[in-house]
């Protein structure tokens, strides 16, 4: 048992599939000797290899593309984009080859791979360094799109989405990579995907979230329970495809909702939670489902990007707009 | 100043417009067998093109790239790869598919907008890639292939790929060429020069003399041929297959040919070639000039390569057979749609099969 943070529990999922199948490499800029520029592959290189951790030459794309031809031919890669904001000359790949391959060739070649990426802001980094754009991948057939909200779920998770036959991207909320610590033991033991996580029982509210607004979601859930309102906090983790129905059990029970997410709100998957209790759970609502999102602008900059983010205080105002809706 | 590199692209060519030798010939092209096969491969894929452009006029294929006028491109790569090789094709690779051992009613089949066209039954076809239609996305796989191979430490394998001119504006061909020089990748790249990329010519796609050269930067060895010459294109291909298989690392080959069909049956190539440079590039064309030279060498006589002729005409219309009784006959229920998106459907998406089930094959 050891007591870890998220990147640290990222770190020992990688290590454990590393060493449990000879299929799975690590690839990607700076992950060998390096470790990665958040070390989230520290040591992994000195372990296994420069054949099983490889230092790729700098171009997103080719990462991409790469671990497309290698999960042609069984191999199951791990590849580290060093931040979501760099994706986007992989997305071709992702979009046209890594999400559809199983479907266009009638299950005959299959793409057994992860692309990992840092995400989310609130660590004051530079420019394209802090935007959540998670929802552009949750919009492709054929993806996964998991989202691990603290150490535990990290290492159950990533194991899952790296033995998953299917292309997953594991998006790390990197503004809580070192925030707090859990005990893990690496046993091996998987998380559920397409699972939503029920994090704290209540009555009163469902409050839906995922990654680091986790943190800000269970701090709101204990302002407002001084205030007497009892909220149940689920965690989505698997943002694509959706479990729709464990927030639409407990929205049965509190009879009002309040999705929170980082990314700005126009076309979010808070929407497209918002839309499936408009469509399947309707009755039991005694208040209109409310979005806290980030705003729809572009990320600001360091500076600026405290006033972007949801806080706890804008969670708990809408929370309270909803208890008193009549 | 100091020169810190310099280079030159060699220009490979074995029958020239006349289809008279204008080198010593290979080994392999000695045997009038094997050039009779080769004239077979491109009469094929010929006849196929045809038939299969013919069946989109009368609404039987949907749009549908033809390979008029690289035949040889296709045949002379294709043929030179050997079981365990693998092929990631591009969508004008008819040619090297088929030569790959694809079966051709799988490609029409593709075109004809039925998903289960690439799902390869050819034992030998198994690890090859579905045709890439984005630009230039099948380079990556091309490496990734060769990287596993490499990795896995895989002795006589290789991997061929494809691209057209214009793709190589594409990022991610010199993305491609990067990665397969640094890591000494087992692959072979053509460049198939066809003049045309839709409708913007050469000049207007590169200020370098030569496609081939884009691989110089890579650290790889490259070189052109006369993509009209089946001949140059099978030596070079089967001469760069080897070294891959060898431990010799990635090759660039630029076939120069000519495109004498429009770029798709959606295209209309009158809009923007010159009929002059058109007329001229039949004369150059690669079957008539294999035919040529296996008349006058007396490899062949004209009633085989008739005979010959015949015989594929007969071997396409039994794909096209196949092609048009599976489209006929054979549709895929409406939850194929959802069958091959995961290893295991998610629940959301199983209640959308289940509509998709109820409301039918309407």
């Amino acid at each position: 048992m050891a007591t870890l943070t998220l990147i640290e529990a990222v770190t020992l999922a990688m290590e454990h599939e590393l060493a449990r199948d000879k299929d799975v490499v690590l690839l990607g800029e700076d992950v060998g000797l390096n470790g990665g520029v958040f070390r989230a592959t520290d040591g992994l290189q000195e372990k296994f290899g420069v054949d099983r951790v490889i230092d790729t030459p700098l171009a997103e794309a080719m990462i991409a593309g790469l671990s497309v031809g290698m999960a042609g031919q069984g191999m199951k890669p791990v590849a580290e984009m060093q931040f979501m904001g760099f994706v986007f000359p992989a997305f071709n790949q992702i979009a046209t080859a890594a999400a559809r391959m199983r479907n266009r060739t009638r299950g005959r070649l299959s793409m057994p791979l992860v692309f990992r990426m840092p995400y989310g802001g609130g660590i004051h980094a530079p420019e394209h360094h802090s935007e959540s754009t998670e929802a552009l991948f949750a919009h492709l057939p054929g993806l996964r799109v998991v989202i691990p909200s603290n150490p535990s779920r990290a290492y159950g998770l990533l194991l899952a989405a790296i033995r998953d036959p299917d292309p997953v991207i594991f998006l790390e909320p990197k503004r809580i990579y070192r925030i707090e610590k859990h005990e893990i033991e690496d046993d091996g033991e998987a998380y559920p995907l397409d699972t939503c996580f029920i994090d704290r029982e209540g009555d009163d509210i469902t409050l839906v979230s995922w990654g680091a607004m986790m943190h800000e979601t269970l701090k709101a859930a204990d302002k407002l329970s001084e205030d007497g309102i009892s909220a149940e906090v689920i965690d989505v983790a698997t943002i694509s495809p959706l479990d729709s129905a464990t927030i639409l059990d407990s929205v049965e029970k509190t009879g009002r909702c309040v999705v929170i997410q980082e990314a700005p709100r126009a076309g979010g998957i808070a929407s497209e939670i918002a839309a499936e209790i408009a469509e399947k759970g309707l009755l039991s609502l005694l208040a209109p489902v409310c979005r806290v999102a980030g705003y729809d602008t572009i990320m600001p900059y360091a500076r600026m990007e405290g006033q972007y983010m949801p806080s706890v205080e804008r969670i708990t105002d809408e929370v309270q707009k909803v208890m008193q809706f009549k | 100043m100091r020169t810190s590199a310099s280079f030159e692209i060699k220009y490979l060519q074995y029958l020239d417009e006349k289809a008279k030798p204008a080198n010593d010939l290979p080994d392999f092209a000695k045997d009038p067998k094997i050039l009779i096969q080769l004239y077979k491969d491109m009469q094929f894929v010929r006849i196929l093109d045809k038939r299969t452009v013919a069946l989109q006029r009368i609404g039987k294929m949907h749009t549908y790239p033809a390979s008029l006028g690289q035949e040889a491109v296709g045949v002379g790569s294709g043929s030179s790869l050997q079981e365990g090789d693998v092929l990631i094709p591009y969508y004008r690779g008819t040619a090297t598919m088929i030569a790959k051992g694809i079966k051709p009613h799988e490609i029409l089949q593709y075109w004809g907008g039925d998903e289960r066209g690439s799902d390869y039954k050819d034992k030998n076809c198994k690890e090859d890639f579905p045709i890439a239609v984005p630009i230039a996305t099948q380079m990556l796989h091309a490496a990734g292939v060769a990287t596993a191979i490499k990795l896995r430490k895989q002795k006589g394998r290789a991997v061929l790929t494809e691209i057209g001119e214009g793709g190589t504006s594409e990022g991610e061909f010199y993305e491609a060429l990067n990665v397969a020089g640094v890591w000494d990748l087992p692959l072979v790249f053509i460049i198939n020069n066809n003049q045309w990329a839709i409708s913007v010519p050469t000049e207007l796609q590169t200020r370098a003399e030569t496609f081939a050269q884009k691989g110089i930067a890579a650290g790889i060895e490259c070189l052109q041929v006369d993509g009209n010459d089946v001949i140059a294109v099978k030596d070079a291909t089967t001469r760069a297959l080897d070294k891959a298989r060898t431990g010799g690392g990635p090759t660039v080959i630029e076939a120069i040919c000519y495109r004498l069909s429009d770029h798709t049956t959606a295209d209309d190539a009158s809009r923007y070639n010159d009929p002059k440079v058109h007329e001229d590039a039949w004369k150059k064309e690669p079957i008539k000039r294999l035919q040529d030279y296996l008349l006058a060498s007396g490899g062949a006589l004209a009633e085989e390569l008739e005979s010959a002729e015949e015989e594929c005409k007969a071997l396409v219309e039994k794909e096209i057979q196949i092609y048009l009784k599976f489209m006929e006959e054979d549709h895929q229920p409406p939850e194929a749609m959802f069958d091959y998106l995961f290893a295991e459907l998610p629940e959301r998406t199983r209640v959308q099969r289940d509509e998709a089930i109820r409301r039918g094959s309407k």
